[in-house]
């Protein structure tokens, strides 16, 4: 008992660590821009004492220690500042551009799993032969091809040539805000509302970047089911049940997978996380009003604030992805208690 | 010539040191010329360095040089891959930013390499309160994706292709760390290391002599897969405006400031798109079959 509370200490412990380290770089980050704060703020034809009231209004006087305990207060405040560009809180500004990304890539990460998962196990069971070859060829392609590209190219095929895809955005104009806003989620608010039409117009819309999105983390699972799986099939409890006679598809699903099933939670915490990444280059392409649009509009305009606070927000994804992923390991393999 | 060399490599009693490390690396090869995916990408990789460092004779045209009169033309005899939204050949235009492409490759492996050998290796080697305070950096530098922590470092340096690079690198040393961490702590209490110990040998030459050298093998595994998405990282920084800056020929700012032609020349995007797949698939097919020649794991 006192050695799991130690464990636990620990943990805690280090995700402290990581989160004071995430805490400073973001804040370096904020505070090193070639571009000055201020002038950003007021613009460039301000008269000097206005700059110098607008500099002490936003502490960038006081010395470097002094700016980061202000910024972790406000931070411990769920304070991160005002957007210049959209002169909103941050914070409000995240709350509102957050759900789309979240809807887009929680829909890929269960596409993604749907079909890598499968595939992995067919690669790993048929190893060697072409089918194996096949898929190992299409998830390299899938590591290699930049989002961007993929994305442009499916306008240009789906939307552009064969009109069979919506264009970019995240609905239809004559839906926009015609759904009564509860999660943020455009499917489960159009649900709730009851609205069919408005569901199936932000579904579509959804098709293409979730298609992309996940054929890129589609293909990193794959390769680690098939790597797992080549290992679970080695086992001797595998060889004991076919030498029993079991039907092969009872001996890779039933005996191999479940223990394979353990070590690809990690894999799907992780690469949920990394589609964070990926979200911010499809939304671009796709006009897609989420956390990576926001990000690179305000990168764009030097507006620091939502830069950090986007950063900021997505390295806390990241660090609660990895612990959930770690206690789920612990709770799901009695091998690690 | 060949049939004696080939037996000196592959003798089951090699008689000097040299010649059993020559051994290895010639079985290493070979098997590695068996796996067909993997000699397509060295083959595409051999390509596109020499057709880089090659730009200045191969290309047509000067790839900074405009014709408005000839915009987004189709690909023709005078114009290969047709030519882009100011009228400058897109072929040259891709030779040349295949050198801003490889340059900014190896620049990041460059620095980042050694760095996270460095790391790994004194931290796997000392352990204890060392190891855990670089570890904790590790994680700190991992609990970022790596795209977005480009991106805010790229912000407040200011965009370009040093900062990029130096942004790049910034966030792609962690997993070498960890990697050769990971090695090392295998090795450390092995007899070997602590006869070295015996002799007197100081912790500095143990490390740079006896345990960087076994982290190798997998940390070349690890750069070759590195290098496609140091390739897309960058590239995805040049086509969100903070990589590369136009007129820079780099691939994915040419994609950025054409993008709005997909529709009408699709061609114009497309083809830097697809130079960025081919050197970024090549890379992932070479470093696939590296590691299965090369990664003790695996074999």
């Amino acid at each position: 008992m006192s050695k799991g509370l130690n464990a636990l200490a620990g943990l805690l412990a280090s995700v402290f660590l990581t989160l004071f380290g995430l805490v400073i770089v973001t804040f370096l980050i904020g505070r090193v821009m070639p571009i000055d704060p201020v002038l950003a703020a007021v613009g460039d034809n301000a008269p000097q004492e206005v700059v110098e009231r607008v500099r002490q209004e936003m502490g960038l006087d006081q010395p470097l220690l002094e700016q980061f305990l202000r910024y972790v207060g406000q931070l411990l405040h769920g304070d991160l500042g005002r957007s210049i560009l959209t002169q909103n809180p941050v914070t409000s500004d995240i709350a509102r551009y957050f759900p789309a990304t979240l809807e887009l890539a929680t829909a890929a990460i269960i596409l993604a799993a749907l079909i890598g998962i499968p595939l992995g196990v067919w690669s790993a069971v048929r190893q060697g032969t072409w089918i194996d070859q096949t898929i190992r060829v299409v998830c390299l392609a899938g590591h290699s091809v930049p989002v961007f590209v993929l994305a442009l190219l499916c306008l240009l095929i789906f939307y552009a040539m064969l009109g069979v895809a919506p264009g970019p955005g995240r609905q239809d104009i004559i839906f926009q805000d015609m759904v009564p806003h509860v999660t943020g989620l455009l499917t489960v608010d159009s649900l709730i509302a009851g609205d069919w039409d408005a569901f199936w117009d932000a579904l579509a819309h959804m098709i293409q970047p979730v298609c992309i999105l996940a054929y890129f983390s589609m293909a990193y699972i794959t390769r680690m089911t098939r790597a797992f799986m080549l290992d679970a099939l080695k086992g001797e409890y595998v060889i004991t049940a076919r030498a029993k006679g079991l039907p092969p598809r009872k001996v890779i699903w039933l005996h191999a997978f479940p223990n394979v099933g353990v070590q690809l939670v990690t894999v799907l915490a992780l690469t949920y996380a990394g589609l964070l990444e990926g979200a911010v280059v499809t939304e671009t392409v796709f006009s897609w009003p989420g956390l990576g649009q926001y990000l690179t509009v305000s990168l764009m305009n030097a507006d620091m604030n939502p830069v950090v606070g986007a950063t900021l927000l997505v390295g806390l994804v990241y660090v609660a992805l990895n612990l959930l992923a770690d206690a789920l390991y612990r709770q799901l393999d009695p091998r690690v208690r | 010539m060949t049939a004696f060399s080939q037996q000196w490599l592959l003798t089951e009693t090699p008689s000097s040191r040299s010649q059993a490390a020559w051994g290895r690396r010639y079985r290493a090869w070979l098997a590695l010329r068996s796996n067909t995916l993997a000699m397509i990408g060295l083959v595409v990789i051999v390509t596109f360095v020499v057709l880089s460092l090659a730009a200045p004779l191969l290309a047509t045209h000067d790839p900074g040089s405009q014709d408005l009169a000839n915009r987004l033309a189709r690909p023709s005899a005078a114009h290969w891959f047709g030519t882009d939204e100011l009228g400058r050949d897109l072929y040259s235009r891709i030779l040349y930013g295949g050198r801003v492409t490889l340059g900014m490759v190896i620049a990041v492996v460059v620095l980042v390499a050694p760095l996270g050998l460095a790391i790994g290796c004194i931290a796997g080697y000392f352990g204890g309160i060392v190891d855990r305070i670089l570890m904790r950096v590790t994680d700190v530098f991992l609990a970022f994706p790596r795209l977005i922590l480009a991106l805010a470092f790229v912000a407040a340096l200011k965009p370009g292709v040093e900062s990029a690079i130096l942004a790049i690198a910034l966030t792609a040393w962690p997993p070498y760390a960890r990697l050769a961490r990971a090695e090392t702590m295998t090795v450390r209490n092995s007899d070997y290391i602590a006869a070295c110990r015996l002799t007197g040998a100081p912790s500095g030459r143990i490390i740079l002599r006896h345990v960087a050298p076994l982290c190798i093998p997998s940390l070349i595994v690890r750069i070759t897969l590195d290098m496609s998405s140091i390739i897309i990282t960058a590239a995805s920084l040049g086509f969100l405006g903070m990589g590369a800056q136009p007129p820079s020929p780099e691939w994915g700012a040419m994609i950025a400031t054409t993008k709005r032609f997909i529709f009408e020349q699709w061609w114009v995007p497309t083809i830097p798109g697809i130079a960025i797949f081919m050197a970024s698939l090549a890379f992932n097919f070479l470093g696939d079959g590296l590691r299965d020649v090369l990664d003790p794991k695996q074999r």
